[in-house]
């Protein structure tokens, strides 16, 4: 990566980095917390502009590194014109607002929050302006979205905030959704994400079939993020916000992201009459509801957020026009409101900050108490009023020329006269926001007495309308970026002059009109505003709310009779899914000729087979006394095993009698807490009904099976079978499939086993902390009881018994891999003879001879089984490579030492150990409920035998 | 000769197994349902032994082995069960 490209790379994560920073340093005071915030983005700025003199002139900056490169995903960024622009704008106007939320913000709110949430923006916004591919550019897309979420609703306490920030997230987020799909289709028309490819491939993106799709989707996401109409609502009751997050997030940046993503995708997408049609005509719309919305707001901040409506309404038409001079204009637009409508926020803010009150009907005659702030406000106010010599002038004449020569469905009046008005009610509301609030009469009633703030926090608007003036006195200055960005959004080469004086054309005379009209408004504003108030008009918070309510119902409704609680409907639902998605499939292409014929049935197995059926019918009959069923049970897996013995997997059958045992034991120990007799609960046709789908699943299943079995279909199972001895070193294909072919697959089973045991543990504890603690202790278990607790004969049979399992399971263990066995029967097979000196001489007294915890025996299989799949990085091989060799010691023949053999060892500890925690916690039951326990082996103790000699003494 | 001395034999165990089933299913005690899917156990490891045989491989001895080591476990859980309730105390 070049020297451009690692300072870029370092501007992206500088952010995200930083925002470590403010939750700290908030503990060394505000100033310095402030500071830290600053920090960050000064240096962004700084490396920023060490890259712009090379943008200006027209290269593109690029970093890139692969990241997931067969999801076509990488983390590249680019820098070009348009990317300078706005890094330049989300990193300046960061720094300012910095300042300003230093002196804004009050001592009880958590500053350190905010700073963190502002920086975590800042980095999600940067991502998007300089991302060079478009699945990056989605995640910081969605990142935006997150992160504004928790700035707008950064004071918790006031519930216009949370509802605020909820109605961005949804309303931008589903925007944000609409165009992830949008940026797929894109993607794969193209062949490639990154955003270089995508721009140079705009002919055929705009020839494709799937053109419209992506455009209206990809455009909903531009929409609703830059709030236009009709997702405008939005943007006001964003307004809930703190007010520096109102001035960054909803003048300069977020609101912006959407038009820059429009001007991003110019190239791609524009230059047709959908675009044009859709976009220009959104742009349209949106700029005059919201101005005319704006002119009728009493609260400072919502008349400046339906204006900011309003002007990105006329940034989206500038580019939907789709001409080369459109796109100069919406630049220089972009830079011109960023200005003034950052100022005005702040000054609305401090206005807020100073008189308690942004309700414009109780402000009036601040000019002799706050000139400063009167001052500020005015050179903004009257730029974006579009008054000569401020720079929303320049821009707004711009936009009156584009529009006063283009056509709209044949019609050459309709945007001129649209775009006029909208630019009147932008005086008028300009215009308003300056007479209402600084001049005129001084008042008494003001909430709080209102003065100037200090120096810290005005300096940053000042700063702003500075170059308000700045740029409207001396346009050529801004001609450098505009350019470059221009450039970068149109992909031609142009020299646009920004200038004050174009002499008299229709875009002046429309100025004329527009500012002599909104003056004329404003005085007749008063019976206006009465006629607007008694006007019906549609209100977007109820028709939201009554929306997502309806959304909520909707859901609710679903997921009510889908997750009633009861297990039998959720079975069902998925029964039958699976039942008829299976005879989709079945009667969608139908069946090949069965190439094998039926084999012949011995009569031992028939016999197996009619235990099984019987076993299984009695099941369904008697399933209501628990006891009988689960003996019927133990038929069903001794007859499971034999019959996998009996079809050649000996493996299967060894697991199986294993697994079987302590099912059973698992079931008898949790039976024991529990009724022992179901209650009949369901209605007779429910059962009926319960019935027929489980006859359908076992008949489908059924059927399946036998269509398999009746045909030869080449399987994985061969391969595996070719490959064993010379890939996996074994010659049990089963036990190399599970520690080598799969080795992957079963280092995650082990790891959910593990989990699985830790979590009955961690459930049996809060069971025993919970109300079911109460019902345990009360029942009495005791009725009806053998005395015979820990009988001499079994504890002596269990304890001859032990080490001959232990050595079958030693011995099963070792051979796994190359004859049938391995680490998980052997782990069974040692934990049933570690649970039967459990049931011969009690809980207490074995659990003393216990040196291993479960938990540590379970955490250290997986650590073994882990380590071995690494080891085979150490050699540069993947993840649980096996090797193996022979060796030969003189006393034994010679054998086989396998890596899959320390892999089986993790499996061994880890099966031993959840297992043997699954039924520790189980019978901790027990002793909560009362039981006593007993510390000798047995009820009869041997050794307490006294001899007639030593009776005699 | 060995031939149908297996065929017999493994008639006999098929015949015990499905009086064993009747046994487990009839009941009508717990004490005799256990006591007659223990029997099935033996039944089986003896038909896997005989299997064996017949097919002249080892490999059914192992698994029979292992079934009659674990297999009684599950007995002695049931009865203790019954017994005590508790099967672990």
């Amino acid at each position: 990566m070049s020297h451009e490209g690692t300072l870029l790379f370092l501007i992206a994560v500088l952010p995200f980095v930083g925002a470590l920073l403010p939750g700290l340093m908030i503990r060394a005071g505000r100033t310095v917390c402030a500071v830290s915030t600053a920090v960050p983005t000064l240096l962004a700025l700084i490396m920023l502009l060490v890259l712009a003199p090379a943008v200006l002139r027209g290269e593109v900056v690029q970093a890139n590194i692969d990241w997931l490169p067969q999801l076509g995903l990488s983390a590249s960024f680019f820098l070009d014109g348009l990317g300078l622009l706005f890094a330049a704008m989300i990193l300046g106007v960061g720094l300012l607002i910095t300042l300003y939320a230093r002196f804004y913000l009050s001592g009880d709110d958590p500053m350190g929050q905010f700073y963190t949430y502002l920086l975590l923006f800042q980095g999600a916004m940067l991502g998007i302006v300089i991302s060079d591919n478009i699945l990056l550019l989605l995640i910081f897309w969605e990142l935006t979205s997150l992160s504004s979420f928790l700035l707008i609703g950064y004071w918790k306490h006031l519930p216009e905030g949370r509802q605020g920030a909820r109605m961005a997230l949804a309303v931008t987020g589903s925007g944000g959704l609409a165009m992830i799909a949008g940026m797929l289709i894109l993607g794969s028309v193209v062949g490639s994400y990154n955003l270089t490819d995508i721009l140079q491939a705009g002919d055929a993106i705009r020839a494709s079939e799937w053109y419209l799709p992506a455009l209206i989707l990809i455009l909903l996401g531009a929409f609703t993020k830059s709030a236009q109409f009709p997702f405008h609502f939005w943007l006001p009751h964003a307004m809930a916000a703190p007010t520096p997050v109102s001035a960054y997030l909803h003048s300069a940046t977020m609101v912006k992201a959407g038009v820059f993503l429009m001007a991003r995708m110019w190239p791609a997408l524009a230059g047709t009459d959908a675009w044009f049609y859709i976009v220009a005509t959104t742009g349209l719309i949106t700029m005059v509801i919201g101005a005319l919305i704006a002119l009728f707001k009493d609260d400072l901040k919502a008349l400046l957020a339906f204006s900011t409506v309003s002007h990105l309404g006329l940034l989206t038409m500038l580019l939907g026009f789709g001409t080369e001079a459109a796109a100069v204009a919406a630049v220089f637009h972009i830079i011109n409101h960023l200005t003034f409508k950052a100022a005005l926020f702040m000054t609305a803010g401090i206005v807020d900050h100073e008189t308690h009150t942004r309700d414009i009907k109780r402000l009036g005659g601040l000019r002799h108490l706050m000139p400063v702030t009167f001052l500020i406000g005015t050179v903004a106010a009257l730029s974006m009023a579009g008054i000569p010599l401020f720079n929303g002038f320049l821009s707004k004449e711009m936009m009156l020329e584009e529009a006063s020569h283009t056509d709209w469905f044949g019609s050459p009046y309709a945007v001129p006269i649209l775009a006029t008005i909208g630019a009147l009610l932008s005086v008028a509301y300009s215009f308003r926001f300056v007479s209402h609030v600084f001049l005129g009469p001084k008042r008494e009633d003001y909430p709080n007495a209102p003065h100037d703030p200090p120096f810290g926090m005005w300096a940053a608007p000042a700063i702003l309308a500075f170059l308000v003036i700045v740029i409207g006195v001396a346009p050529f200055l801004a001609e450098g970026i505009v350019t470059a960005a221009a450039n970068a959004i149109t992909g031609a080469d142009l020299h646009p002059h920004l200038k004050i004086w174009h002499g008299v054309t229709p875009a002046l005379w429309m100025s004329i009109v527009a500012v002599l009209g909104g003056a004329v408004l404003l005085t007749l504003h008063r019976p206006l505003d009465r006629a607007w108030i008694s006007a019906p008009r549609p209100e977007a918070k109820p028709m939201f709310d009554g929306l997502v309510a309806a959304l909520v119902a909707a859901s609710r409704w679903i997921t009510d009779i889908s997750h009633n609680g009861a297990i039998s409907r959720y079975l069902a639902i998925f029964t039958i899914t699976s039942v008829l998605l299976g005879f989709a499939a079945y009667s969608g292409s139908g069946l090949a000729m069965p190439t094998r014929g039926l084999l012949g049935v011995p009569p031992v197995i028939a016999v197996g087979w009619i235990m099984l059926i019987v076993a299984t019918v009695s099941i369904v009959v008697m399933h209501h006394y628990r006891f009988r069923a689960l003996t019927l049970l133990g038929i069903i897996g001794l007859s499971i095993s034999a019959g996998f013995a009996y079809l050649s997997a000996p493996d299967l059958a060894l697991t199986q009698i294993s697994v079987e045992t302590v099912t059973i034991m698992l079931l008898l120990l949790a039976l024991h807490f529990l009724p022992k007799v179901t209650p009949k609960e369901s209605a007779i046709g429910l059962r009926i009904r319960d019935g027929i789908i489980a006859l359908a699943a076992g008949g489908g299943v059924g059927s399946l099976a036998y269509a398999f079995m009746m045909r030869d279909i080449e399987t994985i199972s061969d391969y595996h079978i070719d490959n064993s001895y010379e890939g996996g070193g074994g010659t049990n294909v089963v036990n190399v499939i599970l520690v080598d072919f799969r080795g992957y697959d079963t280092y995650g089973e082990i790891i959910v086993l593990g989990i699985a045991g830790l979590v009955i543990y961690a459930l049996m504890h809060a069971l025993l902390d919970g109300p079911a603690a109460k019902r345990l202790k009360n029942t009495d278990y005791s009725q009806d009881r053998s005395r015979d607790r820990h009988p001499l004969m079994m504890v002596v049979v269990t304890r001859v018994l032990m080490p001959i399992a232990l050595v079958v399971g030693l011995y099963i263990f070792l051979r796994g891999h190359n004859q049938p066995g391995g680490g998980f029967v052997a782990g069974l097979v040692v934990a049933i003879a570690l649970l039967m000196q459990y049931m011969a001489s009690g809980f207490a007294w074995t659990q003393e001879r216990k040196k291993i915890e479960y938990h540590t025996m379970i955490g250290l299989g997986v650590l073994v089984a882990g380590l071995t799949g690494i080891g085979a990085w150490l050699l540069g091989q993947p993840f649980l490579t096996s090797a193996y060799t022979y060796v030969h010691l003189p006393p034994i023949e010679e054998f086989e030492l396998a890596t899959a053999m320390l892999f089986d060892l993790g499996v061994f500890l880890t099966v031993l150990g959840a297992v043997m925690l699954m039924l520790y916690s189980l019978s901790r039951i027990a002793r909560f409920a009362g039981e006593t326990v007993n510390v000798t082996p047995m009820d009869y103790d041997p050794g307490g035998y006294v001899t007639d000699e030593e009776a005699e003494r | 000769m060995i031939e149908y001395s297996l065929l017999f034999a493994a008639g006999c165990y098929g015949a015990a197994l499905l009086l064993d089933l009747w046994r487990i299913v009839v009941g009508p005690d717990a004490a005799d349902r256990i006591l007659a899917l223990d029997t099935m156990v033996i039944n089986v490891i003896a038909l896997l032994v005989l299997y064996g045989v017949w097919r002249g491989t080892a490999i059914y001895f192992e698994a029979a082995m292992l079934i009659a080591m674990v297999g009684f476990v599950s007995t002695v859980a049931y009865c203790r069960f019954l017994l005590r309730g508790d099967i672990i105390e």
